[in-house]
């Protein structure tokens, strides 16, 4: 026992004296970032800004009518028919605005920067700008995959490794405070070797909302490394499907530490059996509390989708944390049709840094008469607030489904009312 | 910056379809980002499944025969010109081209040309009338089971009642420009393009 403590205690040590040395390295960077790149670029004449306005996807029944009574008011109709050829009008023009840009797909793919970051993946244009611009890029690149990368990558093979072989060994204990008291150093200190590997620069607000044993705790959904962040700060209890290969060796040598939640793929399906196990697993105060990510899908970190409800509907209590990447330094989206995990992780490991803003939002519980889907409503709200994200109703499932006929059907049945009154449309459906 | 794609579309593509379409450089180019980003395959040209994949669009009643309207009779592609030509019909009026005197034919986007698109959203087989099953055709679209074939007939009759001038039973395009002479059609079939 003595002796695994001492080892840990080197590795401490080790620990922060990288630390101390890629503190200055950022520092460096961040320098370099803010004031020299912004100075020699141009603004772009067009820059998106995201603000946060709750969009609704249905065409309310209010807006729908007063337009149509305004496409058709310069002139009395002499007949009683409701119908007017114009009414047309309306769906053509919503039609063709959502060809023009829609709030759906542009969550998909990464979000364009204002100006370039030197980085050839985030430049969309691929002119030549000038030479000065040139050499900075190839100065750019010497250092990311030269020097920055093979540092990154070692840290993050140590990391890795030393998360697999401790963890194995603390699964011989018996299970006990010692057992969990060590189970989080070992976690603790993995998580925060891999942060360093990516040279995350993180800042938690809020700490004293962090999550208690027995709760939930949701946030929105960016990358993988979003897991790697939130577990460097404090202890989870992990959710997720048992994958082959290397990852799937993390898995099983984690649960031997401490208690996770993997599920078969074919377990995956069955709804009431994950409920189950969730509710479970909170019940138990001893336990961590279990991280999910109720968007089911990464999405581009400038919207927030809907929240599937089966997390909220266990009953626990709920502790919100929001996350916000800043696009400049390294784009964090994995876009996983557009390269696998392994590409994935070289570019993060490749990019200046990851900086992000982590926000613990106070605690929230289901309120009387309040159903599981306005109470994840309700959360996703509070998160997109404090990120400064847009609040989407629509599905993180639209990336690789279809949208459900029953919306169209939703638009067709508020027409027919405008058309023949309520009355005529109640009695038929 | 720009999109992916703008230095795929070469300068003289953009003089070219400025002076057809009447919008603006950067329109164009952000425009063009947007073709690209709905092109999934990565052809240079949209097909149908590219535009069903936005969600607004797939559940807009009309959403079939707006995506129609982009693709020439019998073909399944359409190009960056198609795509633009189509939209230009959008662009809003501009005070200074009300009264301009166009010697190089009529704009895409005037009131005309903006009637045109409606009245084609109608005419299923674009034989340029809109005959009774056609209009009862669309108007099943728009609202769904929610009303019975009965009442939609009547309807349909009323409204080609209303419109047809000659007695033929279906309603040509002079008609239906007559019908919506009185309607705000330069404001109601224009969109905001962004600068």
């Amino acid at each position: 026992m003595k002796g695994k403590i001492s080892y840990i205690d080197q590795n401490n040590f080790l620990h922060q004296a990288v630390n101390m040395f890629f503190s200055a390295v950022k520092l460096g960077i961040l320098t370099l970032g803010v004031y020299g790149i912004d100075s020699l670029l141009q603004p772009a004449s067009s820059g998106q800004s995201m603000n946060c306005s709750f969009s609704h996807f249905l065409i309310e029944s209010t807006s729908l009518e007063e337009e149509l009574k305004d496409i058709r008011r310069n002139y009395p109709s002499p007949s009683s028919s409701e119908f007017d050829m114009s009414d047309a009008f309306y769906f053509c023009r919503r039609g063709i605005e959502s060809i023009v840009d829609d709030e759906v797909t542009k969550c998909f793919t990464a979000e364009e920067l204002e100006s370039w970051n030197l980085l050839t993946r985030s430049n969309y244009n691929f002119n030549h700008i000038s030479s000065r611009l040139t050499v900075l890029w190839g100065l750019g690149v010497v250092i990311r995959y030269g020097f920055l990368l093979p540092l990154r990558l070692t840290l993050a093979i140590t990391g890795v490794g030393l998360l697999v072989v401790l963890t194995a060994m603390i699964g011989f204990l018996p299970n006990g405070r010692m057992k969990n008291f060590l189970s989080e150093k070992v976690h603790l200190m993995c998580y925060r070797i891999c942060v360093r590997a990516l040279t995350a620069i993180i800042t938690y607000h809020h700490s004293e909302n962090k999550p208690k044993n027995g709760g939930i705790c949701v946030a929105n959904h960016t990358s993988p490394i979003d897991v790697i962040i939130l577990a460097s700060d404090g202890c989870y209890a992990m959710v997720g499907q048992i994958h082959g290969g290397l990852m799937g060796l993390i898995q099983r040598s984690m649960v031997k530490a401490c208690p996770h939640i993997w599920f078969e793929r074919s377990e995956v399906k069955d709804r009431h059996l994950v409920a189950k196990r969730l509710s479970d697993h909170v019940k138990d105060k001893s336990k961590l509390p279990i991280l999910i990510f109720p968007e089911g899908t990464c999405i581009n970190n400038t919207s927030v989708m809907m929240f599937k409800k089966g997390s909220f509907e266990i009953g626990s209590t709920v502790y919100p944390v929001a996350i916000k990447y800043d696009p400049r330094f390294g784009e964090a989206f994995w876009n996983s049709s557009q390269f696998g995990m392994m590409n994935y992780l070289l570019r993060m490991m490749s990019s200046w840094a990851i900086v992000c803003s982590v926000w613990y939002l106070p605690p929230m519980i289901r309120q009387e008469g309040e159903d599981a889907m306005q109470f994840a409503n309700r959360v996703k709200a509070a998160i997109a607030r404090q990120g400064g994200l847009v609040d989407l109703l629509w599905d993180g499932g639209l990336k690789r489904g279809k949208v459900k006929d029953t919306f169209k059907e939703e638009q067709q049945k508020l027409y027919s009312k405008i058309l023949v009154g309520t009355q005529e449309v109640r009695s038929r459906s | 910056m720009g999109s992916r794609a703008s230095s795929l579309l070469r300068e003289e593509d953009i003089e070219e379809i400025k002076k057809e379409t009447g919008f603006s450089h950067s329109q164009i180019t952000r425009l063009y980002s947007r073709f690209h980003s709905l092109d999934k395959g990565e052809n240079g040209a949209l097909s149908r499944e590219d535009f069903q994949r936005i969600p607004e669009l797939a559940i807009n009643p009309l959403g079939d025969r707006i995506i129609n309207a982009f693709f020439p009779e019998g073909e399944d592609q359409v190009n960056f010109r198609g795509f633009m030509r189509t939209l230009a019909h959008f662009r809003p009026v501009e005070d200074n081209e009300k009264n301009k005197d166009l010697t190089s034919g009529e704009p895409l986007n005037s009131r005309t040309n903006k009637l045109h698109f409606a009245f084609q959203l109608y005419d299923l087989d674009r034989d340029d009338k809109i005959s009774r099953d056609e209009l009862l055709q669309v108007l099943r679209m728009m609202v769904g089971v929610n009303i019975s074939d009965e009442q939609l007939g009547s309807i349909a009759d009323r409204t080609i009642q209303e419109a047809d001038t000659n007695g033929d039973m279906c309603i040509s395009f002079s008609e239906f420009t007559k019908v919506l002479e009185k309607v705000d059609v330069e404001q109601k079939m224009s969109i905001r393009f962004l600068h």
